[in-house]
Formats: structure tokens, C-alpha cells, sequence
């Protein structure tokens, strides 16, 4: 048998550039922002758990942003893998690579806020919270995301946002991260007619 | 990303060293759910294991069993004394039968080498060799590697000792195998009447005492004596096997300071290994059954994916 192949990326051009640098840094900045203001009076530091990869990478900034900001406690940082929790873990799309998932404190009774860069179906939100229970019970689970691209599939929303974007089926939302060796910028992209 | 182009788990021979890789690096992530306040994950819900021990087993057949339900797959287990085997039926029937309530993975230790191959070919489940005959046993293979590559980084270029009954051991042949295509040199040790004839072929150094096999070794895999499998005494007595055979502190110095000590299990206490070495600071013994949990939760992950491919 062949190999599985990665999911197909090569028939997808880009439409549009929805964040360049500079305004990935500036909605960055701003949700961090609104953690301090919304959550940082809480007495606990702020919870901050990023779901892998590019999520984690977004939680580690803004964490990096509200330790800087100085106005709270220095945020406690942790990421979740949900491979191992999708709903389609075994629906034709290539085995994942499996990151561990790291909780650096006790969840328990906290206020956690997960961080993601595309809220698209609310799928990987679901899972996410479906790991998290799995390692104690949150006061409260808040979501922050760089980009809502709309089009859910579960009754999920974001509570904090760098931007919305309307977006059809057939487009895809593409978050790329100095982290991952490219120019930090947000596209959309669309499959070749 | 990870591809694993097979539909069973039939023997460490024909994989890859890639397949091998792609295993140990998802063992060592499946590790870490055995330290969470709930050791479970929905990935596999849904999924039948089951779990065909017609050979005495306790460590196997646990570990199995706990992997899949880590996994949220539904476990059954079928031992040799329960099953319809004891009423003659034979293998294949016993099979057939367990195929017509649609399991998705049999994981079956038997006597007969190469019964686990015989079995994929006649049912559709996927099939796991969890120890046929003197042939194979590659979990127990797969988790030994995972067990030295977290105690030295690395396999390649390794030297490990494998000292007892060569001949009868499943595990020694699976190990040798996964550990020279992992680079490993790998030098076996036994009294003459437990090497096998052409051992050598099998791509490691042999030797008819267990000194020169110690001699600078990184890791030692000791094996019991497998006294069940053989009819007429192979060597005088325990006593003398363990003075010419057995591991303990003084030939322990023979090996690298910081040689790490294994055993499959179940040990027997003063014939392979003395005592003082199996509870030493040396032996990882415990931890090989730990790190087994996690190996066979990467199998059944890699096999239960459906589409993953016939091999």
C-alpha cells in the first residue's frame, strides 16, 4: 500500500492577506489587553493553555505580553495536544504527530483561558475541553483566538478575538508563525478551482 | 508525520527500522498518560481488542489489556484454560469464531511459532504477535529498546549483552533483530546447549560464556531459563547454571559503569540473576514493564487506525 499522503496544501492559492506583522502584533497586544483587564483581578495568575502548535505559540506570547504588561501576577503557561481526542482522529487524514500535553499547575478551580489561532468548526475547542476534564475540573474555561473564520459546528464561542473574518467552505484560514521559521502573517487561502 | 504502512504486528523481522522509530517515539508520548489523574483517552472508543492468551501469560496479557482500555478500546480477554481450545477445537476455528463478532485487533500469544502469521491470513482483524513458540515476542522487543534509548539516548553503536537460553527465548530473537537494525552490536551468551545453531546469522557475536559478552557492555538483557520447553536437561543443575551463568555484583564490574540491567521477566531469583542485582540501582526491570504499557498503546493506536494499510 502507499504511504498517507499529507493533507493536500499544494491546490490551495492565497486570496487575500488578512494580518501582515504588524497586525498580528497589534491583535496580539490587544487580547492581552483584555486578559489583564477582564481576568487579572482574580487573585490567581492568569491560566493561560495553548492548544499545539500554533496555538501554544500564540499562548507563549501572550504571556510573554501580560508579563511585560506587569499589572498582574506572571501568567502560568501550558499547552494541550488533542490528537489523541479528535473526532476524526481515524477519518482518512494522516496520523498525527502527537506533542505532549503540559500542565504546569493543578487545574483545578482555576479560571483557564484556551488559546488557539483559528476558531473554524469548534471541533479542536471540544476536544481540547474534553482534555482539560481529563485533568481536573476549571472554575471556568475562557477561549481566546487569533482568527474566528466563522462556519461552526458546535455551539462554541470565542471570548476573546483578534479578528473575524467571513469565510466561505471552500477557503482555509492560514496562520504562519516566526515560531515555525516563517513571516508571522494570517492569509486566506482558497482550493483551485 | 508518521505513516506505518502495516496492517499487523506479526514479528520485529520484516519492519523497518523506521517502523521501529515510529513506534518508540509514540511510546514515549504515550507515556505520559500513565501520570494523569485520569490514565485515559477516547482515541480508540468503539474498538474491539481482543486479547487470545492460549499460553500462560500475566505480565503480556495485563499490559495488553491496560493499553487498550488507556486507549478507551473495549477489552476481552480469552485465556487458555477458558477457551474452546481445551475442548479441541483448534486454532483457526477458535479464530474464525472470534472473527464473526467483528473485533478490530487479536492480540494472541500461543505455543506454535508462527501461529499469529497463520492468523492474519485467515481472519480480517488486525493481528498482534504477542509471543509465538521460540519465534517472536516484538513487544516485549520494542519496549526493551524504548526501556535503553530513555537510559542512553540512543541505540546505535550501543553494545548490549543478551545472556541465558538463547534457543528457547521469543525474546531474544525478536531482540536481536530490532536491535541491529537499530545499530546496536549485540552479543549473545549462553552454555552451548541454549545458543541455537546459525545464531550468528542473526547478526550478533556469540559466545559460550558470559564474561567476554559483559566485557564493556552498555545494557545486559538477562533470560530465564525456559525450562517448559524443553524435555531433557540442557545443563547439570541450577546451581551450576547460575555459577557459570548467573549475573551478580562481581560480573556486573565487567560492564560500563553506568550498564543498565534488564530482564523480560518473570525472573527467577539466584539462577540468572542474583538477587542483589535484580533489586541493584543498576536494574530497570520494573520500568521495562512500565514503558510495555505505553509501547503496546502505540501498537494498538498505529494497527486500530482502520485505513492504515494491509501490509
Amino acid at each position: 500500500m502507499s504511504p498517507r499522503l499529507p493533507p493536500p496544501d499544494a491546490d490551495l492559492v492565497e486570496r487575500r492577506e488578512l494580518l501582515d506583522a504588524i497586525g498580528m502584533g497589534r491583535a496580539l497586544r490587544r487580547m492581552a489587553y483584555e486578559l489583564v483587564e477582564r481576568l487579572g483581578h482574580e487573585g490567581d495568575a492568569i491560566y493561560l493553555v495553548g492548544v499545539r502548535t500554533g496555538g501554544a505559540h500564540l499562548a507563549s506570547r501572550l504571556a510573554g505580553m501580560i508579563r511585560e504588561s506587569g499589572d498582574t501576577p506572571a501568567p502560568t503557561l501550558g499547552a494541550v495536544d488533542i490528537s489523541l481526542y479528535r473526532d476524526d482522529v481515524f477519518h482518512g487524514l494522516p496520523k498525527p504527530e502527537i506533542g505532549p500535553t503540559e500542565l504546569p499547575e493543578s487545574i483545578d478551580g482555576r479560571v483557564i483561558v484556551l488559546v488557539d489561532d483559528v476558531l473554524f468548526t469548534g471541533r479542536t475547542v471540544r476536544a481540547a475541553m474534553d482534555v482539560l476534564g481529563d485533568y481536573g475540573r476549571p472554575r471556568a474555561v475562557k477561549l481566546a483566538v487569533l482568527v474566528d473564520r466563522g462556519r461552526r459546528e458546535l455551539p462554541i464561542q470565542p471570548d476573546f478575538v483578534g479578528t473575524v473574518v467571513q469565510t466561505a467552505a471552500t477557503e482555509s484560514v492560514r496562520v504562519m508563525l516566526k515560531e515555525r521559521g516563517e513571516w508571522d502573517r494570517v492569509v486566506l487561502r482558497e482550493r483551485r478551482a | 508525520m508518521m505513516v506505518f504502512p502495516h496492517k499487523h504486528l506479526l514479528g520485529i523481522e520484516r519492519l523497518a527500522p523506521e517502523d521501529l522509530t515510529t513506534i518508540l517515539d509514540l511510546g514515549d508520548r504515550f507515556g505520559e498518560i500513565a501520570a494523569r489523574p485520569i490514565k485515559k483517552v477516547p482515541t480508540l472508543r468503539g474498538k474491539t481488542v481482543i486479547n487470545l492468551f492460549l499460553e500462560p501469560s500475566t505480565r503480556t496479557r495485563t499490559s495488553f489489556e491496560i493499553a487498550a482500555k488507556r486507549l478507551s478500546a473495549d477489552a476481552v480477554n480469552i485465556s487458555g484454560a477458558s477457551s474452546s481450545t481445551v475442548k479441541g477445537e483448534t486454532l483457526l476455528d477458535t479464530a474464525q469464531n472470534i472473527d464473526a463478532m467483528s473485533p478490530d485487533i487479536v492480540v494472541l500469544r500461543h505455543a506454535q511459532a508462527g501461529a499469529a502469521a497463520l492468523l492474519a491470513t485467515r481472519i480480517r482483524a488486525s493481528v498482534v504477535n504477542a509471543g509465538d513458540g521460540a519465534h517472536e515476542h516484538p513487544t516485549q522487543a520494542l519496549l526493551d529498546c524504548a526501556t535503553i534509548r530513555a537510559h542512553k539516548g540512543k541505540i546505535a553503536g550501543l553494545r548490549v549483552a543478551i545472556c541465558g537460553d538463547i534457543t528457547h527465548s521469543r525474546v531474544a530473537r525478536s531482540d536481536v533483530f530490532a536491535l541491529a537494525k537499530l545499530g546496536a552490536h549485540v552479543q549473545l551468551a549462553g552454555p552451548r546447549t541454549l545458543l541455537p545453531a546459525g545464531a550468528a546469522e542473526l547478526g550478533a557475536t556469540v559466545h559460550d560464556r558470559i564474561e567476554p559478552a559483559l566485557e564493556g557492555a552498555d545494557v545486559v538483557i538477562m533470560l530465564r531459563i525456559q525450562k517448559e520447553r524443553f524435555g531433557a536437561p540442557l545443563f547439570p543443575n541450577t546451581r551450576e547454571y547460575s555459577r557459570y551463568f548467573g549475573l551478580n555484583e562481581r560480573r556486573l564490574a565487567l560492564c560500563q559503569p553506568d550498564a543498565i540491567v534488564m530482564h523480560p521477566g518473570p525472573i527467577n531469583r539466584g539462577v540468572e540473576i542474583d538477587p542483589a542485582v535484580a533489586d541493584g540501582s543498576r536494574a530497570v526491570i520494573l520500568e521495562q514493564v512500565a514503558r510495555g504499557v505505553s509501547i503496546r498503546m502505540a501498537i494498538l493506536y498505529l494497527l486500530g487506525g482502520g485505513e492504515a494499510g494491509a501490509e
